[in-house]
């Protein structure tokens, strides 16, 4: 059993997000970490090599720059070795161009059964990424995945709908995006971060992968502020401020 | 060439037409030109719906018999695409079989796509999209530069739903063509998850909790607020991540958009992820513990303090009301 897991390194979530003034697209210049979001699928991935009991975990991410640090962590939580497509002609690429990117990174990433991906990173959100790369590679694909299953040639999934989950069974190989939360991402064992030090991280360009037009059909063409709702009234609270909830809503005759 | 052409990926369900198909729908059709309404599936008794709120044509894929839409309803667009009606648009809900649908079409067509917008203009043969950023305190507006098809997801409750079109609806078949190796997902049971009370995304009062809550069992305290207000109870990423609600509870980016009368924060710090979701309620009431939190920026009301003492307080007081 053999799984792909797409990664994305992205800007600490915590940090207050910036858009570069000249491209007016997000910047991501600093330290990368890995998408928390991600964190979900690479242990999804481990649990079901560990449950086939023979393969591997190969994880493949695309960056403007070199970073690795957000790959190492995945790499120390188990997974065996990294390509990176790293390349300058992909900052600001589009979802269409990343899919296509990744998709040519699983061609050097050996083979496999599944291929993981989160729903949406935790930055850019578009959230196409993974079915746009199964259409990229001609394969099925389930999304929004809440368990994974597999069995022999099939993967079971749970799927996630506006109303409750679908049960659904798909060939392999198959590409499933997981959503956060259905499994707990192991910490990375002090064992494991220095074992991550050495593993493989293959670095390739876009050119490498037979990605030749990297342009994208969009263009920013201005960024403002929304407008501020008005501010509200602030009260510490001081053991009767439910009152004023009260009549907060007694106001509003919700009550 | 102006945009004159636009589709709208629409939904039904027993006869009725997804609240998202109709918005969408009322929003193509102020654009001007012929709008289009692709339904993944049968449109039955909703087909006079979608008219009535746009749709000059209809296109109807059939009864999509287990498969999933993102590879079934591309497919049978690219066709139809391929058979000379070429859109100049195409709105798709920001929601799970739009968003597949539109990836996988994306690729057929090799066109860029924009998601997570919530408005839309043209001027010309140029559109334009505009999208909020940062929880909703910036908005980036994209133009499409390529050629058409324009491929776009909007989120719910992006626009009003206004019927009174009296557009013709003249029903076509948009057949699934042969999948091949895509067409290898099928949906063997669905599972509907009940919950008591108004729908979260069409309640008019909205009561969510978040990690300030401490403990799963602390969302008693949001469910009883939620019940004493006949509203619906939400949560934040955080709680859902963490495995305290489903999913379904989701408020926010990834979750539901609310736009309720009044939504209460229980212990909801506000992180972008979730404002994207609840910034368009008419009233925000917060409680929460630490007044630098990104969610008083937002209140009408704030309440810095402890959930777990204000939460029970007014819960006692509300009850006492009867």
């Amino acid at each position: 059993m053999n799984v792909i897991v797409c990664v994305k390194q992205i800007p600490d979530p915590a940090l207050p997000g910036e858009l570069d003034p000249s491209t007016n697209t997000l910047k991501r210049d600093g330290k990368l970490i890995l998408d928390e979001s991600d964190s979900y699928g690479v242990e999804m991935a481990l649990q079901l090599v560990n449950t086939a009991g023979e393969g591997s975990v190969t994880l493949v991410s695309m960056a403007p720059n070199d970073e690795v640090s957000g790959l190492r962590t995945a790499l120390a939580m188990g997974a065996a070795k990294a390509v990176l497509v790293s390349d300058p002609v992909l900052a600001g690429a589009d979802a269409l161009t990343t899919a296509k990117v990744l998709a040519g990174a699983v061609g050097k990433a050996g083979d496999y059964d599944l291929i993981i991906a989160g729903t949406e990173s935790s930055d850019g959100y578009t959230g196409t990424v993974p079915e746009q790369m199964a259409e990229v590679l001609g394969l099925p694909s389930v999304g929004f995945a809440k368990t994974i299953a597999v069995d022999g040639s099939t993967v079971r999934v749970d799927r996630q709908t506006e109303a409750g989950y679908d049960e659904v069974s798909c060939s392999l190989p198959a590409v499933v995006s997981v959503t956060a939360g259905v499994v707990e991402p192991r910490y990375p064992s002090f064992k494991g971060i220095m074992a991550a030090k050495s593993k493989p991280v293959e670095t390739v360009t876009a050119a490498d992968l037979g990605v030749e037009s990297v342009s994208w059909a969009q263009s920013i063409s201005s960024v403002e502020d929304a407008p501020a709702r008005e501010a509200g009234e602030i009260i510490e609270d001081d053991g009767e401020t439910f009152n004023k909830i009260v009549e907060f809503l007694d106001n509003l005759k919700v009550i | 060439m102006a945009v004159n052409n636009i589709w709208v990926f629409s939904q039904a369900n027993d006869d009725e037409a997804t609240t998202a198909s109709l918005e969408l729908l009322t929003k193509a059709r102020s654009l001007g030109g012929t709008v289009s309404a692709f339904v993944a599936g049968v449109a039955g008794g909703a087909a006079a719906q979608l008219a009535d709120h746009g749709a000059a044509k209809i296109y109807e894929t059939g009864d999509l018999a287990g498969a999933l839409p993102g590879a079934a309803v591309s497919a049978a667009m690219q066709a139809v695409i391929d058979g000379g009606d070429v859109p100049d648009l195409i709105m798709f809900p920001q929601n799970y079989e739009g968003r597949d649908v539109l990836s996988r079409l994306s690729v057929k067509l090799d066109r860029t796509v924009l998601t997570n917008s919530t408005d839309v203009t043209v001027d010309g043969d140029s559109v334009t999209v505009q999208t909020p950023i940062f929880g909703g305190s910036k908005l980036v507006n994209s133009t499409f530069t390529g050629v058409a098809p324009f491929l776009a997801a909007f989120r719910p409750k992006s626009f009003e739903a206004a019927g009174g079109a009296g557009a013709a609806g003249e029903l076509a078949s948009a057949p699934i063509p042969d999948l091949g190796s895509t067409g290898g997902a099928t949906i063997t049971s669905v599972h509907v998850e009940e919950t008591s009370g108004p729908k979260l995304d069409e309640a008019a009062v909205v009561v969510s909790g978040g990690r300030g809550l401490g403990e799963a069992d602390k969302f008693d305290m949001v469910e009883s607020l939620a019940k004493l207000l006949k509203g619906a109870p939400g949560a934040s990423r955080a709680i859902v991540d963490a495995g305290w609600v489903p999913y379904s509870y989701q408020v926010g980016q990834t979750g539901k958009v609310v736009k309720p009368t009044v939504y209460v924060a229980a212990g909801i710090s506000g992180a972008t992820q979730h404002m994207v979701g609840m910034k368009g309620a008419k009233n925000i009431i917060a409680i929460n513990k630490d007044k630098e939190a990104p969610i008083f920026g937002v209140a009408d009301l704030g309440i810095v303090g402890d959930v777990h003492k204000v939460m029970p307080a007014l819960i006692a007081a509300l009850e006492a009301r009867g």
